[in-house]
């Protein structure tokens, strides 16, 4: 006789309302009488029906992998396995998407099909740090579900003290913001670094993220501990044609409120004729303007990205954001590319010597000091890396001449280099 | 026993070979875009091409029968290609007009509202909570599915100042990221220790490095060796809990909600901040945490009167200021939201600028 529905008067509560329930998800999955996960589905949601009514979590780590990796499975036993023998074990598997999170239809069926023969049929699309999770293997079942993942071109992502999964935005594939090739980045970088990911070994987690531009739609400023911005130097590209048809049609006072007095830096001002004067050279490439008239304001054509390094969450002192380490660099050859990612190498090679244990880039960088955390991976001061120079005089500067030669000759060498 | 199989270590996928031709086609190459509905874009290529993208909400825990519809609804009424946005939407990608549509009334039609796009209330981002995280004070995709149920409308029409970003985690430690309003739980109780277990599960000296304020120390407790907690330095964050579960930080009483505004990871206009608090002490009130809800709907309210255009949640309290703010919502400032750290002096007013009435 098959296992009855378990009794989930809270979690009944969640299937009302117009937004996509959850729950119905999982009833499904537990109704399927003819599937192997029937039962799983059902303790799953016994379980989860327990933790609504004791407002308590009853999942516990432990060690499950996969033959040649070290990490991106995430061990779940159960507490209360006694009462819900079926989801005794429900391991995820932290699978890297396309980047960009492309799919077509028949990769999806595929995924799910293969997910249905091994797994409960439960998967998150997408995680946090951007993985496809499949949620819910028995440790048995871990094995043989990534071997038919990885037969189909796909491989574990990171987890524990490794390189993580990464993000790009959609970036170069549909936004005419787009200035650099994120989802090419975001592979060669990851894909570069692997071992790293795949077998832990780091003081703690390293994560990497790619946007386009300031949007920074895959919040890469706060949430990386390397973050890549897409910018550009040198003027946008105005087409004043269409600046008027936007004020003719919106209004000045649509102009100046909305675009004009919103830049940042004052770098915009409204000509008398309706067109718009940029002062480029204060223009900090924030995006709003080019935001509000995407079919008038274009990025500059000399394309490249900033580097922020960083960024993490609360653990253990505080959220911080990722600074500016470097304020511009160019990517559009494929030596471009290469040197990023030779950077990024050399990062995480720093922090791996480096931190201490659980200690992530940024909190390594508050011990040690910008200025040596620069000097150890080979990276030129820059005031763009303040928000102001130092307030506080208590600081020994003997070797101030030594310094200033040293930013002199610098400064000589990039103008010799650009005559 | 079966050889096993060595790991094909292939790394990130390439997008291409997934990718809507459209899109493969004009890649790098894209020129302008706008927004003919909620919910819908529409992107304009160099070469004169042209895609739309309709936008839908997801459970983002989703069974493999919602996928397969979500499939089929791409091969019926797309092209077979869909992507999904860092939050749990899917986007579907069609090359002409005519289809954008039946698409969106067939999406409606089977329960996934079209919408999500420029200055609506974008799908909550969250974490694992109860279903699958191993140290949730809560749960996170019924906290999201309760609060998206009430603000549905918004996220199907534009109607804010500008987007607004929602996060939620699951405990202090916030994977689910800085929000123009964020959900996290907050603790407000010590751990309690289970003696008889910390020898046996934990690593005593790396729990004791966890803690930020070093109220941990290792001592012997009942003749066994365990670690005790200075109750007077604590201040009940729980990062002591995952390094050793014995040290038990959740309760189904103390474990709060917190609530908290401004977060923005964008670099545009303003730079990039973090949430800051606005109201604590809420309950954990499973299945539909009427609370937070109540709280949540009370700001965005007032945002939505008060905010200009293109003004984030932050950008907007920045204009009127804090005072105006608690005022403006009813809201009680307390001791609990002055930084009380180092370096939190830095976000005290060190001027005569006083907003008066």
């Amino acid at each position: 006789m098959a296992k009855p529905m378990p009794i989930t008067p809270n979690l009944d509560q969640l299937e009302s309302g117009p937004w996509p329930s959850f729950v119905t998800g999982l009833k499904r999955l537990a109704q399927s009488e003819d599937k192997h996960y029937s039962t799983m589905m059902k303790d799953l949601l016994g379980q989860l029906e327990l933790s609504y009514k004791t407002r308590k979590g009853f999942w516990k780590g432990g060690l499950v992998g996969v033959f040649g990796y070290g990490g991106g499975v995430i061990p779940r036993f159960s507490e209360v396995a006694d009462q819900f023998p079926g989801c005794r074990e429900f391991h995820t598997l932290r699978i890297m998407p396309p980047a960009g999170m492309h799919y077509d239809t028949k990769t999806l069926r595929a995924l799910c099909d293969i997910w249905e023969r091994h797994g409960s049929g439960l998967i998150a699309l997408h995680g946090q740090s951007g993985d496809i999770m499949f949620q819910g293997a028995d440790t048995e079942h871990v094995q043989a579900a990534f071997d038919e993942f990885n037969e189909f071109g796909f491989d574990l992502g990171g987890a524990g003290a490794a390189v993580r999964t990464s993000m790009s935005c959609v970036g170069a594939a549909r936004c005419e913001n787009s200035c650099y090739d994120e989802a090419k980045a975001m592979r060669k970088m990851v894909n570069a670094v692997l071992d790293d990911m795949h077998r832990p070994s780091l003081p703690y987690k390293f994560k990497f993220k790619f946007s386009g531009c300031a949007n920074d739609c895959v919040n890469a400023t706060h949430r990386s501990d390397m973050a890549l911005l897409g910018t550009w130097r040198g003027d946008m590209q105005v087409d004043q044609a269409e600046v008027k048809k936007y004020i003719a049609k919106n209004g000045r006072k649509w102009a100046i409120d909305q675009v004009v007095t919103l830049c940042p830096t004052n770098a915009l001002s409204l000509n008398d004729d309706d067109t718009l004067a940029v002062d480029n050279r204060s223009c900090v490439r924030c995006m709003h303007c080019l935001n509000v008239m995407t079919k008038a304001l274009q990025p500059g054509k000399e394309r490249g990205l900033t580097i922020l390094v960083g960024g993490k969450a609360t653990l253990k002192i505080g959220a911080q954001m990722g600074t500016v380490v470097v304020p511009f660099m160019r990517m559009e050859t494929e030596e471009d590319y290469d040197k990023l990612v030779e950077l990024g190498q050399t990062i995480l090679d720093f922090f791996a010597d480096n931190a201490l244990e659980h200690e992530r880039t940024g909190e390594m960088i508050d011990r040690i000091g910008l200025v040596n955390f620069l000097e150890a991976v080979g990276l030129d001061l820059d005031p763009n890396m303040v928000n102001h120079p130092r307030t506080c005089s208590y600081v020994r500067m003997d070797d101030w001449d030594e310094e200033v030669a040293k930013w002199n000759a610098r400064k000589s060498g990039a103008k010799a280099a650009a005559e | 026993m079966a050889e096993l199989r060595r790991p094909t270590e292939s790394g990130v996928p390439d997008p291409m070979k997934f990718m809507h031709p459209v899109l493969k086609k004009n890649y790098g190459n894209w020129l302008w875009h706008d927004r003919p509905r909620p919910g819908v874009l529409h992107h304009v290529a160099k070469s004169g091409d042209q895609v739309w993208t309709v936008r839908a909400g997801t459970a983002r825990q989703l069974d493999v029968y919602t996928i397969r519809k979500l499939c089929d609804i791409a091969d019926q009424f797309a092209e077979g290609h869909v992507r999904f946005t860092t939050r749990a939407n899917i986007e579907y990608m069609v090359g002409s007009e005519s289809k954008v549509k039946p698409l969106v009334e067939k999406l409606e039609a089977e329960g996934f509202p079209v919408g999500g796009t420029g200055n609506s209330v974008a799908m909550i981002s969250h974490t694992q909570g109860w279903l699958h995280c191993d140290i949730p004070g809560t749960d996170a995709s019924g906290v999201v599915k309760a609060l998206m149920d009430v603000l549905y409308h918004e996220f199907k029409n534009e109607e804010m100042p500008n987007r607004v970003k929602i996060t939620t985690s699951c405990c202090q430690i916030n994977c689910g990221g800085q929000g123009d309003i964020a959900i996290n739980v907050q603790h407000t109780k010590p751990p309690k220790i289970n003696h008889d277990l910390v020898s046996n599960v934990c690593e005593r000296p790396a729990v004791v490095a966890r803690c930020p304020v070093a109220a941990i120390r290792p001592a012997m407790v009942n003749g066994k060796p365990s670690l005790e907690v200075d109750e007077k330095k604590c201040m009940c964050c729980g990062a002591c809990f995952p390094p050793c579960p014995p040290m038990q930080i959740n309760d189904p009483v103390n474990s709060k909600l917190a609530i908290w505004v401004g977060g923005k990871h964008s670099s545009t206009r303003s730079k990039p901040t973090f949430h800051k608090l606005v109201v604590a002490g809420l309950p954990n009130n499973a299945p539909r945490w009427p609370e937070v809800a109540e709280v949540v709907l009370n700001i965005l309210k007032v945002y939505k009167a008060d905010g200009r255009p293109w003004e984030r949640m932050g950008e907007w309290i920045e204009r009127i200021g804090w005072p105006r703010f608690f005022e403006m919502t009813g809201l009680p400032f307390t001791k609990f939201h002055i930084e009380s750290w180092r370096g939190g002096r830095s976000s005290l007013n060190a001027s005569s600028q006083v907003r008066l009435g």
